[in-house]
């Protein structure tokens, strides 16, 4: 018997699978292509969450800047602005590292101009921490912020 | 049903407004949680070629936002974002760099 064949016929029918799967309307192609990842949203603990995300030994960095309010009045929505100075960004995470699920966002990006601004949710007083990898390397800033009501219970 | 979205392109960012609950499953509501409902991916692409690959979680504010600079645009070039969500649902929208 021949093992690589039974491997490549086992492939085969995956794949015609996966394809009826989508032709019956079972899975949208949005679904099945999408890259998410699991293991990194659904952890609990910040170690776990940067594990997940392949920053566990980041390093401080002066060159990303975080800008958060000192004092969030309402935990729901507390707007970021993050400045990064450094080439070669490839991708740039948001934690908040006192949620039930820290891992906000993770993007992977090209061309990028140095600047991204977006809104997250924070359950209570806690810092936020940007991940930034460059150039092969993984640095962080983090900026605590005060939350005066939790937003959504975090 | 399609997530309702804007998106405004220039020639240095990309700015997106999508209309969702951004529910993360821990929120109760009288006693009951609100299931979980958020946008799992979002990609910024300009003339086809993405430029930021998303991946967001329950942490994301209601009507999430995000504002990136991306180098190198010039108008004319075509803007696109797509989103997912937990749900499967899907949105788009197209701009062009003015």
């Amino acid at each position: 018997m021949n093992p690589l064949r039974r491997n490549m016929l086992k492939g085969t029918a995956g794949v015609g699978a996966l394809s009826v799967a989508v032709a019956a309307g079972l899975l949208k192609p949005g679904q099945v292509l999408a890259d998410w990842n699991q293991a990194g949203f659904d952890a609990k603990k910040v170690p776990d969450s940067l594990a997940a995300i392949g920053a566990s030994s980041a390093a401080n960095s002066s060159n990303i800047d975080l800008k958060a309010p000192d004092i969030a009045e309402n935990g729901a929505s507390v707007p970021l602005e993050i400045t990064v100075s450094m080439p070669d960004v490839d991708s740039i995470a948001i934690l908040a590292e006192k949620n039930v699920y820290p891992l906000i966002s993770d993007y992977r990006l090209t061309n990028f101009g140095g600047f991204l601004s977006t809104r997250i949710k924070m359950a209570q007083t806690a810092d936020v921490r940007v991940i930034v990898k460059a150039g092969g390397k993984v640095w962080t800033t983090a900026k605590e912020v005060k939350v005066t009501i939790g937003g959504c219970g975090g | 049903m399609a997530i309702p979205m804007k998106m405004r392109a220039s020639t240095d960012a990309i700015k997106v407004l999508i209309t969702h609950p951004s529910e993360n499953g821990l929120r109760k509501v009288n006693g009951q949680l609100v299931p979980a409902l958020f946008i799992k991916n979002i990609k910024l692409a300009v003339n086809g070629k993405v430029v930021a690959d998303g991946q967001w979680g329950g942490g994301m504010a209601k009507d999430p936002y995000l504002n990136i600079k991306v180098q190198g645009m010039k108008a004319g070039d075509k803007v696109t974002v797509n989103v997912v969500d937990s749900n499967g649902d899907t949105g788009n929208s197209e701009a062009t760099v003015g």
